[in-house]
């Protein structure tokens, strides 16, 4: 496979691989529905049933029935069959083998949950490259957004301000609105005077600033007051049809922080900027820890509830789930949604010219800003960005764990995210989809399975893969950064940044040895932010 | 500015009809860091649709000079006004929407962009769509997408790469690379275009073509050029007025042969001796060799 070269075509083209395309999908779906159906295991011989109950072989073969996915979006094939396989595998194969076994449907929300979050960090990361190592705190925002309101946690909060302030609230409300058209108004007035060409006292604005936030605190306090009266409506939580507007509400929350956290941090660069994501992810966490009245602190909330869809639950029913597995079913269907959506954004921004700020700003500030970019407000859309795709899949979390506790978004999460965005090829969406799977396969699924294969060998514990799953994974870390430090699947700069050196006679390099299955057709067009490349539409199908 | 030589000879070259001869007014021009004035009191006024040039020995902060009037660094005091709309306090990237646009000494294109992408960045203030359009791919949108490929295109056929567009910036031979950020900065529709030492690291044939790019930018597209340059023999033959810093001062300026023979000027760049007579100065200053 030859280096790719602006401007070159691609110099072979690879062969048709529609066949072995659906073949190996019917293989792949084939062995997952026997492996994952109990019935049909019980009619084959017990040796060969007992192999595929065994825990590592049931997550290979689950393994290797996404990586048809990848196939069928990274192969050459016609477009039927790419359509044909990835369609009839997420709609229909992966529910079905889902029915009986939940955890098949349980990865496969989880895997979709981990690429939203890092399609988000891929914005800020790798498109606009600010090092953010608290992301999963607009996780958090998401997800306590549907957490409190979802659950009784609500009812609770309001029944705490009745037992506990005196009959204020209307003085409160109105108070907290008064400031805060105030400070509005004295805001345009700044502006108006300020104008843009002079610069406005930075204290003027850090007083407007406060007085927004004191009165959009005092506004929420008094509501809440004036609401407490109805607290014995809401002891287990508002009407679940409400999920739908706060799948809205978490993406304008955790923009919203977005923007708060990022205004402040946003004038540093590089390792302060990361130190400091690090500490506000981190009062995230704590906050929520510790407003209990609010979170329930560290014992968490539950029971959450999820929207529901009469007729879906009935289609469920009707292939076979019983119906505490109905909301499985139709939180993967709206995962699927919001992905698909995701991707759309995601593509879209990135080729456009706020997708070029971002690059021009990761590339050199300095010269960005002199070409006429304006760093403060393109670094805050990224952060704002990036964020409410986090917040969209935290109602989606807290949905379907039904539980949430300040333990679900600590530091790890975030490297995790990041290490899923790295692996995957920082600036290429398909690259982190791609990552945002192998990290959580292994972590869920692969390295679990091997940890359980292996348990009744009563291997010491030194050598025990059931003890030694981070090393395996750090391992696998390692060695993808020292052989493909560009990701699984780079973005086409990426690749053209750091094989600028290969030989371009067509002999292969090792860098280029994982792609070396690929048509070179296909690999030249993992689409290049900022340029529209041909064959939009068809990359669109089967690759979620 | 009345009085000014430079006024009227560039007044053939003015195709527009101007609100006032001056497009860049510069008053007192200071900047003071910690305990060292890198600029001390500068004034320049710079004709509309002239060439003009910033010379000075290393150090003598030109490039500071460069960074305030673009809003890298915010002046210490002093005023920058362009066409009548003060600067100080703006942004860069305010500046640049007002209608200044740079290059840089150290070349600064985006490494992993193609040289047309990196003209389309130049676009970016000026284009209209904004996030919404991005996201729904409104007509605004494929406007201004057009908009910023076709000005791509333009800039790099008017600087002579057309043939580079698909071309890694990096991967530009070196004197390319500064014809690129050329483009770039002409990519923003600017009424005045800093370069910043243009020429240097050019062998003396791309130095010639970048004579005649330069004189182009202000005959066809009617854009003022201020060059900060080390290469005496560009800044001599190309610049209508010369301005001469040292120290963070300004120790003369003129037409270029005042400058020339100015004793404080030789004695900057020479030395005292050289000042008095000795050392073959005139080769040296008339463009004989490289300062």
């Amino acid at each position: 496979m030859t280096a790719i070269r602006p401007g070159s075509q691609p110099p072979v083209t690879a062969p048709d691989r529609s066949i072995a395309l659906i073949v190996l999908a019917v293989i792949s779906s084939a062995l997952l529905l026997i492996s994952q159906e109990s019935s049909w295991l019980s009619r084959l011989p017990s040796a060969l049933a007992n192999f595929l109950k065994n825990p590592l072989v049931a997550s290979l073969v689950l393994t290797f029935f996404l990586a048809n996915l990848l196939f069928a979006y990274r192969w050459n094939a016609s477009l039927w069959a790419k359509l044909l396989v990835g369609g009839l595998s997420l709609f229909l194969i992966l529910p079905w083998a889902g029915r009986d076994n939940t955890s098949v449907l349980d990865l496969a929300i989880q895997i979709g949950i981990f690429a939203a979050l890092s399609l988000g960090l891929n914005i800020v990361v790798g498109l606009a490259g600010l090092l953010d190592l608290g992301y999963i705190a607009f996780f958090a925002v998401g997800a306590y957004t549907w957490g409190i309101f979802g659950s009784g946690q609500i009812g609770k909060v309001l029944t705490y301000f009745k037992d506990n302030s005196a009959n204020n609230g209307p003085v409160v409300a109105v108070g907290g609105l008064v400031l805060l058209i105030i400070t509005a108004l004295s805001l345009r007035a700044i502006n108006r005077v300020g104008g843009k060409r002079t610069p406005v006292a930075n204290w003027a604005f850090l007083l407007a600033a406060l007085g927004l936030v004191i009165g959009v605190t005092l506004l929420v306090r008094g509501l809440v007051m004036l609401a407490a009266a109805n607290a014995a409506g809401l002891t287990s939580g508002v009407n679940p049809n409400f999920f739908w507007l706060f799948l809205i509400l978490a993406i304008a929350a955790a923009a919203s922080v977005g923007v708060l956290i990022g205004l402040p941090v946003l004038k540093l660069k590089g390792d302060y900027l990361a130190i400091i994501t690090l500490g506000l992810g981190e009062v995230i966490r704590v906050l929520a820890n510790n407003l209990g009245t609010y979170t329930n602190g560290s014992q968490g909330i539950t029971p959450i509830g999820s929207a529901s869809v009469p007729w879906f639950n009935s289609l469920a029913g009707a292939i076979g789930f019983s119906p505490d597995q109905y909301n499985l079913f139709f939180l993967y269907f709206v995962v699927l949604i919001i992905i698909a959506v995701i991707v759309l954004a995601n593509m879209r921004l990135d080729r456009s010219k706020i997708g070029r700020a971002w690059i021009a700003i990761r590339e050199d500030e300095i010269a960005a800003q002199a070409m006429g970019v304006p760093l403060v407000q393109t670094k805050l859309i990224a952060f704002a960005t990036g964020a409410s795709f986090a917040g969209i899949m935290g109602v989606i979390f807290a949905a379907k764990q039904g539980f949430i506790s300040p333990e679900s978004f600590i530091l790890n999460q975030s490297i995790s995210v990041l290490s899923m965005v790295v692996l995957g090829g920082l600036g290429s969406i398909p690259g982190v989809i791609l990552g945002a799977a192998v990290v959580t396969i292994l972590n869920i699924s692969l390295l679990p399975s091997l940890g359980e294969a292996t348990a009744s060998l009563n291997l010491p514990p030194q050598v025990n893969p059931a003890q030694l799953q981070r090393l395996v994974f750090g391992g696998i870390l390692v060695a993808m950064m020292l052989f493909r430090p560009e990701g699984l699947l780079p973005s086409v700069r990426q690749r053209r940044m750091m094989h600028e050196d290969d030989d371009p006679s067509g002999n292969m390099t090792p860098q280029d040895s994982i792609a070396g299955e690929l048509n070179p057709e296909n690999a030249a067009e993992v689409y290049s932010p900022g340029v529209a490349t041909r064959a939009d539409n068809e990359r669109g199908g089967g690759t979620q | 500015m009345t009085g000014n030589p430079v006024t009227a000879s560039s007044n053939r070259a003015s195709a527009r009809p101007a609100a006032s001869s001056t497009i860049l007014s510069i008053k007192g021009l200071t900047k003071i860091f910690g305990g060292l004035t890198a600029v001390n009191s500068v004034d320049l006024e710079i004709p509309r649709q002239s060439i003009v040039s910033v010379i000075g020995p290393n150090g003598a902060g030109k490039t500071t000079f460069f960074n305030m009037i673009t809003g890298i660094y915010e002046p210490s005091s002093g005023t920058v006004d362009l066409d009548g709309v003060s600067l100080v306090g703006m942004r860069p990237d305010q500046v640049t929407q007002a209608g200044i646009a740079r290059t840089f000494q150290n070349i600064r294109l985006f490494a992993s962009m193609d040289s047309q992408e990196n003209v389309m960045v130049g676009r970016h203030s000026r284009l209209k769509a904004g996030y919404i359009d991005s996201l729904l791919r409104t007509k605004r949108f494929h406007e201004s997408e057009k908009e910023a490929e076709d000005v791509a295109n333009l800039m790099l056929e008017f600087v002579g790469l057309a043939r580079f567009r698909h071309e890694l910036a990096t991967n530009l031979p070196y004197g390319d690379q500064r014809k690129l950020e050329i483009a770039r900065a002409l990519a923003t529709s600017p009424k005045l275009v800093l370069l910043d030492e243009p020429a240097a690291g050019m062998n003396p044939r791309e130095t010639e073509e970048l004579k005649s790019l330069i004189r182009r930018i202000r005959d066809d597209l009617g854009v003022t050029v201020c060059l900060i340059e080390h290469d005496m023999r560009l800044v001599m033959t190309l610049s209508e007025y010369i301005t001469v810093l040292d120290y963070g001062s300004k120790i003369a300026e003129g037409l270029p042969h005042e400058v020339r023979n100015n004793p404080k000027v030789m004695e900057a760049y020479l030395g005292r001796g050289a000042a008095a007579g000795e050392y073959g100065k005139e080769e040296i200053l008339k463009g004989g060799a490289n300062a």
